[in-house]
């Protein structure tokens, strides 16, 4: 059985969490043990937040630590530079190519960092996607998640079948149809 | 075979208070501690509400359990304080039916003001602390719990940490047994504590803590793993996980039972192994009480009381090993914020244009200290923004307070914040304090409370009317004001502080994360009549930014449309548009 550490980052709001859930369930419908860690209360109110999948034969710690991760899946720009040290000498990081400033940068305290994909590419295997733009081709920005979790999906492995089950069975009932084309659109790339 | 789901450690608690007959749970909000009670009132065999605060919470516990029933409350570690009063008399009558006290510590202080160590009150309080390690445990040790607390007459603490709390791991569901209620009898010499029973209970508590401590060295959850014996690991909770992570070779003492500490099972346990490492996050509990038995040990020598700990770091400092293959990225902060369309911004972008400060209190509107608001001035725990207000106006009189109010929300103003504001009406205090009405419990993600007309299950209840209230006790200037209308709030706030009388300004606008309080409109930026002057960037929106031309962008995904900077552009640059 392999195992594999995963992490989804972002800013508060952006919906890392129901992202990373989709991941362990589709990790336990295979079989595997899993671990999920999350965040909660203040840290969501549009700060930096994120959330870690293990799965393994028998998984311990809920958390990858600095070193440790396989794959980073991040829904904006600053934060996978942020974690990008997180990742171990062969991971990959999928990078959505989008920019929130921070209130750091707002302010003018702080400023947002140039050419973050060719800071990341020097050091590791970066894949980019503008989730926004195909999930507005589809018709709703908000399922941006699901098309970058779809163009994801192949570096976490499982089939396009099993994924898609978990994506049925976790999203609201309404939104089924168009997160499963969200997830094709994204695993299609 | 039984469902095997994947659960949140919160979720995971839910379910064990539930598989184990539970009757009556009552809890306030508090992260990490929030989603028990969420998860708990989906089940429609155990009666759960949020109460005002913990004493509450606990004391509607101790009840349930007086009469006959099983009982929950739950609570976040500062929480605990609150209901620490009922806590220290509740070890001595013990229980009728099982009571377990979920007790949630956040090392590390994802969302809190301090890092406390509830295994302290718990010894303090000579009740038993159990602590599981994930979610399975989790669910495991609260079914425990309860046989543990009718089996010695005692109320017991299951203390999670936000790790455990807030991660997800596999569990097998069982069913749901039901227990039959134990008889309620009268029996003063048990349940009524004056001096005269109480003598008599505090030699029961004593001996109740000395049994214990002799009989966990028998009990399951307490567990030896001999291994390699170069190393042997006394841990317990998450620490466990870390251990096992770092050293999956060691001999492990899985501590279950953290108060009182099985001490012959420990001596044993260091007797076999070459040197004993004490792995406990936050205080040295367990290191101090071994070290007192004249067992040498490691523990706070090599691994800090601060923050949660990781396998990364139990590695380096046992064998100074890392495998860490990348230096870190210095990037800018990403602090949290308020959110696009909260209306504490609205108040504090008045607050701060007025050069107003405020002693400020629990919630989201903690944000409101940091740049560019900047209006808050102190935070210390639920209620103390109006009773430190009173404090500094007693201490340098009512003409230093002229540029302060105190702030609290609705859902902290209910807690312990109306107590405050009585010692401000009884002790003639000529403050203002503003509550932050938004409808909800807002930072732990968006509770009922007694304000708001719904229960915890959902069903309709009487709104306390917040103004009403303080009229009640005697506030002579009570003033409602809608949050967004910063014109009036800008006049009633300059009224109320520079008057001889104490004032309550109550700013009412829904939480803009609340189902339904999505504004029709958008703001948007019309670059011609943008003259860079920076203006609406100064209420610190996460929506507006500077573009590279220096003028400003609004991102109309993350604009809620509550037209709060349209207020503060005086070139018109900024107008609302349809979604």
């Amino acid at each position: 059985m392999k195992e594999l550490n995963v992490m989804v980052v972002g800013v508060g709001g952006q919906g890392t969490l129901l992202t990373s859930r989709i991941i362990g369930k589709t990790a336990l419908s295979k079989g595997y043990d899993v671990k999920l860690s999350e965040v909660h209360g203040m840290a969501q109110r549009g700060g930096s937040v994120v959330t870690f999948v293990r799965f393994g034969e028998k998984v311990f710690e809920p958390v990858v630590e600095v070193g440790q991760a396989d794959v980073i899946i991040s829904f904006e720009k600053l934060e996978a530079l942020r974690y990008s040290h997180y990742l171990k000498k062969d991971g990959v990081i999928i990078v959505n190519d989008h920019e929130i400033k921070p209130m750091t940068v707002v302010t003018g305290a702080a400023e947002y960092p140039e050419n973050i994909f060719d800071k990341l590419s020097d050091k590791h295997k970066v894949y980019t996607i503008d989730g926004k733009k195909l999930a507005l081709q589809l018709g709703n920005p908000k399922v941006l998640n699901t098309v970058v979790l779809g163009f994801s999906a192949k570096h976490i492995g499982f089939d396009k079948k099993d994924w898609l089950d978990v994506v049925e069975k976790t999203v609201p009932a309404k939104t089924i149809e168009i997160n499963k084309l969200a997830f094709l659109a994204g695993y299609d790339k | 075979m039984a469902d095997k789901i994947i659960m949140l450690g919160n979720e995971a608690i839910a379910r064990g208070v539930y598989e184990a007959g539970v009757k009556v749970s009552s809890a306030y909000p508090g992260t990490p501690s929030t989603e028990i009670s969420e998860c708990l009132a989906k089940y429609n065999e155990v009666y759960t509400e949020w109460a005002p605060n913990e004493k509450v919470a606990l004391e509607v516990a101790i009840g349930a359990s007086i009469s006959g029933v099983r009982s929950l409350s739950c609570m976040k570690h500062v929480g605990l304080n609150v209901a620490s009063d009922p806590l220290y008399t509740f070890s001595y009558t013990g229980v009728n039916g099982g009571s377990v006290i979920v007790v949630a510590d956040d090392p590390g202080l994802a969302s809190s003001q301090n890092e406390q160590d509830t295994r302290m009150i718990g010894r303090s309080a000579h009740v038993p602390v159990l602590e599981p390690s994930d979610s399975q445990e989790a669910k495991d040790f609260v079914k425990f719990a309860y046989d543990l607390s009718e089996k010695y007459d005692t109320p017991v603490i299951l203390r999670t940490t936000t790790k455990l709390s807030h991660s997800q791991g596999v569990v097998e569901l069982c069913d749901r047994v039901e227990v039959a209620d134990k008889e309620y009898q009268r029996d003063v010499k048990k349940y009524v504590m004056m001096p005269g029973s109480a003598i008599g209970r505090h030699v029961v508590v004593e001996d109740r803590e000395n049994r214990l401590a002799e009989e966990s060295c028998g009990f399951d959850i307490n567990k030896v793993e001999l291994n390699d014996k170069k190393i042997g690991f006394v841990t317990s909770g998450v620490s466990y996980l870390y251990v096992k992570e770092a050293f999956p070779n060691a001999s492990v003492l899985k501590l279950g039972l953290v108060n009182p500490l099985p001490k012959q099972l420990i001596k044993k346990f260091a007797s076999q192994v070459d040197r004993l490492v004490i792995v406990e996050e936050l205080e040295p509990v367990i290191e101090e009480q071994v070290k007192s038995w004249g067992i040498a040990c490691d523990g706070k020598n090599l691994f800090t009381k601060q923050g949660e700990y990781s396998s990364n770091m139990l590695k380096k400092a046992l064998l100074n090993e890392s495998d860490v293959a990348f230096d870190q990225v210095n990037v800018p902060n990403r602090p949290p914020v308020l959110c696009p369309g909260c209306p504490h911004r609205s108040v504090f972008s008045v607050l701060n244009k007025l050069k107003i400060h405020a002693a400020g209190d629990i919630g989201c509107y903690t944000l409101g200290a940091v740049a560019p608001l900047s209006v808050i001035d102190t935070t210390i725990c639920m209620g103390a923004s109006i009773s430190a207000l009173h404090g500094i106006e007693k201490a340098k009189g009512h003409d230093f307070i002229k540029n302060w109010v105190a702030v609290i929300g609705d859902s902290t103003f209910l807690h312990t914040g109306v107590n405050s504001l009585i010692n401000m009406v009884y002790n003639k205090s000529k403050a203002t304090v503003m509550i932050l009405d938004n409808r909800t419990t807002g930072m732990t993600g968006h509770q009922e409370h007694a304000a708001t007309g719904k229960t915890l299950k959902g069903e309709d209840t009487y709104a306390i009317d917040l103004a009403e209230l303080c009229k009640a006790i005697g506030v002579p200037y009570v003033n409602v004001v809608d949050a967004f209308d910063i014109k009036e709030l800008e006049k009633v706030i300059k009224q109320s502080v520079e008057s001889e009388t104490l004032s309550v300004i109550i700013a009412k606008a829904p939480c803009a994360l609340l189902k339904g309080q999505k504004f029709p409109f958008v703001c948007d930026v019309n670059p011609d009549d943008c003259k860079k002057c920076g203006m609406c960037l100064k209420i610190g929106c996460p929506a507006i930014s500077k573009g590279a031309d220096g003028k400003v962008i609004i991102d109309s995904t993350a604009c809620n449309g509550c037209g709060l900077c349209l207020n503060y552009c005086k070139f018109g640059a900024i107008k609302k548009v349809e979604r």
